[in-house]
């Protein structure tokens, strides 16, 4: 058992929302114009925007919007989830938003990157779980969903259904090695020696 | 996998460790900071209580949010005021040089970095924007990062990645007349989509290539991330060297210049390196590219017909019907006499000095259509002040021209240059996507330079080599 420098990620509880769709991109889920902020503070309230909202701010139907999901912290989506531009204003305003973990199809590999980064697990499963999962979540808004990402396995009401975390993912997150900061700090006394050793690095001090 | 090139020497010799996660941990010799993507990262190294590990190896400027008109501050758009503010707290707190306009180095960070001579052959490069390929050029390894891998750069002058493959592309033969480095890199993502270069890195290799200036080499560099690739270069040669002997760097330092001229060598390829992928292209072959569509693999040769979405791949048919449709184009056409608003010269791909003395070349003794408004916008204060020491500013200006200050400017919608509406632009950048340059339902057609200009004068969409000659009075 390797004792990482990151909070271990085994386990992720809590409620679910669905947000229906392929191809769902980034510019879905935070419109670039969000994008002229300093900090990622406080994102969470402009989480997928332009589908909530139309353009004289009033609620349109999403998600998102509904009063039984707030709280929820386990998104469930379908296919290519987060493609388009790379962006990690998109998994910050989700995270900021309460989501801990998502569950799909399948993802855009930069913004599952951009997930593991903050710990965030994208797990995947087939379609027709998927729509099963979705649809449970809907007639079940306040009931509990458990993400296993060491067991790769998802679990709500009595049913079990076999998920996949990519290797590498799952054990970044089950390791507590997801934080590549504090993991890469650590070889701090190598980065000085690598450094020293190119002709074109002139350090000061 | 690849063997013996300038990716595996590189990845080599700047990597520190193997990471339990099966990722590399690699040195960045040169990290390079703008306002848009680095305040975040400032503020969860604060969270964490961490200072910048290697300040001297971070360098900062503005650009995306950057007025091109008035400057005088604080800026009329409080948001961009705040972001410029940050930059400058950031950088001040953490002892980072700032290339602020105050300079006169100020610019779009990839043309700014080459220009001071701080992209160099062999070095690791790492930027938060996708363009950073451009520092590729030079024969370095250089991509875009997200913004915690900025923070892990700030923390730790490092980030975690996984070895790509690498793609030679080999462009043989010559360019003809009006056909420049930016056709060859639309043509490329043209053939091999946008998505073509994911999970590799490509070598731009062959006369063509070769024979380009540094300016042409980072016009193709830059466009590697719109082929999908997040890293492009091109092993340094004499007309590398020739660059980095004038820059501020070495201008007055040749004993440092004779030093690392054997270690820019010995990075090139082996001449029997192993790739994972080859592409031959004939450059003799090739005419200005324009796009047709929203993506910028959805192009064209100028005497080429668009193409009929039903024609094309199954999974390119949707994405090609909803482009046609916005931006009014009919398949069997040519792109030639569609009619534009704005004339668009500048960004990171095209807004160097050559690339203003080509443009400028055909707009002398000419002028802009009564219904286009035509931008000229250096890409750097730089650039700016030697276009206007060589009075390209005023071939611009009597043609009709907006002569502007340095920055991404209508590039993309974050400062105040945008399109408003449905116009329609001929656009030297590098993106195409619907909003990118400020209104969604904005047109913007890419191109190289020269046409832009000639579309600039004839208000459409034109081929530059067909102009008629200017008469003069
Ligand atoms: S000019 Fe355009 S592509 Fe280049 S850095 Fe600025 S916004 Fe990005």
């Amino acid at each position: 058992m390797s004792e990482g420098p990151a909070e271990p990620v085994t386990d992720v509880r809590g409620t679910g929302i669905p947000v229906r769709g392929n191809d769902i991109d980034t510019d879905q889920i935070i419109p670039a114009r969000f994008m002229k902020v300093v900090s990622f503070d406080g994102l969470g309230q402009f989480a997928f925007f332009d589908q909530r909202f139309d353009d004289e701010d009033n609620q349109k139907e999403h998600p998102f919007n509904d009063e039984r999901f707030q709280g929820a912290s386990i998104l469930v989506v379908n296919a290519n989830f987060g493609c388009g531009s790379s962006r990690e204003h998109a998994p910050q305003a989700l995270m900021r938003w309460g989501i801990d973990a998502i569950v799909g199809e399948s993802f855009a590999e930069i913004f599952a990157g951009n997930c593991l980064a903050l710990g965030i697990p994208t797990v995947t499963t087939d379609e027709d779980t998927v729509r099963t999962l979705q649809d449970w979540i809907d007639d079940n808004p306040d009931a509990s969903i458990d993400v296993d990402i060491a067991a790769e396995r998802v679990s709500y009401d009595g049913t079990e259904i076999e998920v996949t975390v990519d290797e590498s993912q799952r054990r970044a997150l089950v390791d507590g090695v997801w934080d590549t900061t504090a993991l890469m700090r650590s070889n701090a006394g190598t980065v000085r020696e690598v450094a020293e050793s190119l002709p074109y690095i002139e350090l000061e001090g | 996998m690849s063997e013996g090139t300038l990716y595996d020497k590189v990845w080599e010799n700047h990597t520190v460790a193997e990471l339990p996660t099966g990722q590399t941990q690699l040195f960045v010799g040169l990290h390079l900071i703008h306002e848009v993507t680095s305040p975040q990262a400032f503020g969860m190294l604060e969270e964490r209580d961490m200072e910048v590990a290697y300040p001297e190896l971070t360098h900062a400027t503005v650009d995306h949010i950057v007025p091109t008109g008035d400057q005088s501050r604080p800026y009329v758009d409080e948001a961009a005021e705040e972001m410029m503010r940050a930059l400058e707290q950031n950088a001040h707190a953490a002892n980072i040089d700032l290339a602020d306009p105050t300079t006169g180095r100020q610019g779009i960070v990839h043309v700014i970095g080459p220009e001071e001579g701080l992209t160099q052959p062999g070095m690791t490069i790492v930027c938060g924007d996708s363009h950073t390929s451009t520092h590729g050029a030079f024969g370095a390894l250089a991509f875009g990062i997200g913004t915690s891998q900025i923070r892990d750069v700030l923390a730790t002058q490092s980030i975690a990645m996984e070895k790509q493959h690498v793609r030679r592309i080999e462009v043989s033969g010559s360019l003809g007349k009006g056909v420049e480095a930016k056709d060859v890199i639309l043509e490329i993502i043209r053939r091999l989509g946008t998505d073509g270069g994911v999970g590799y890195v490509y070598e731009y290799a062959g006369d063509v290539i070769e024979s380009l200036d540094m300016e042409g080499r980072m016009s193709i560099c830059n466009m590697s991330i719109e082929g999908g690739a997040r890293a492009g270069y091109v092993n340094p040669d004499e007309t590398t060297y020739a660059f980095l002997r004038e820059t501020d760097r070495f201008r007055d330092d040749a004993a440092a210049f004779e030093s690392l001229l054997p270690y820019w060598q010995s990075i090139r390829s082996d001449p029997d390196a192993t790739y994972d992928d080859v592409v031959h292209i004939d450059g003799s072959e090739l005419e200005p590219v324009v796009t047709w569509g929203t993506t910028p693999g959805q192009g064209v040769g100028i005497t080429q017909p668009i193409p009929d979405p039903e024609a094309l791949p199954a999974d390119k048919r949707q994405s090609a019907r909803e482009a046609q449709a916005h931006m009014r184009v009919t398949p069997g056409e040519t792109m030639e006499g569609y009619e534009i608003d704005v004339a668009f010269l500048g960004s990171c791909t095209n807004a160097r000095l050559p690339d203003l003395r080509r443009a400028a070349g055909i707009v002398e003794g000419r002028v802009v259509h009564p219904s286009v408004r035509a931008l000229a916008v250096p890409g750097s204060q730089r650039v700016k002040a030697a276009a206007e020491a060589e009075g390209l500013d005023d071939i611009f200006t009597d043609a009709g021209f907006e002569w502007r200050g340095a920055g991404c400017s209508m590039c993309l919608g974050m400062n105040p240059d945008q399109l408003e509406g449905d116009e329609a632009c001929a656009s030297s950048s590098n993106r195409n996507f619907v909003g990118r340059q400020g209104s969604k339902d904005g047109r913007t057609v890419l191109m190289n330079p020269q046409m832009v200009a000639a579309a600039a004068i004839k208000g459409h969409v034109t081929d530059v080599r067909r102009l008629p000659e200017v008469v003069s009075v």
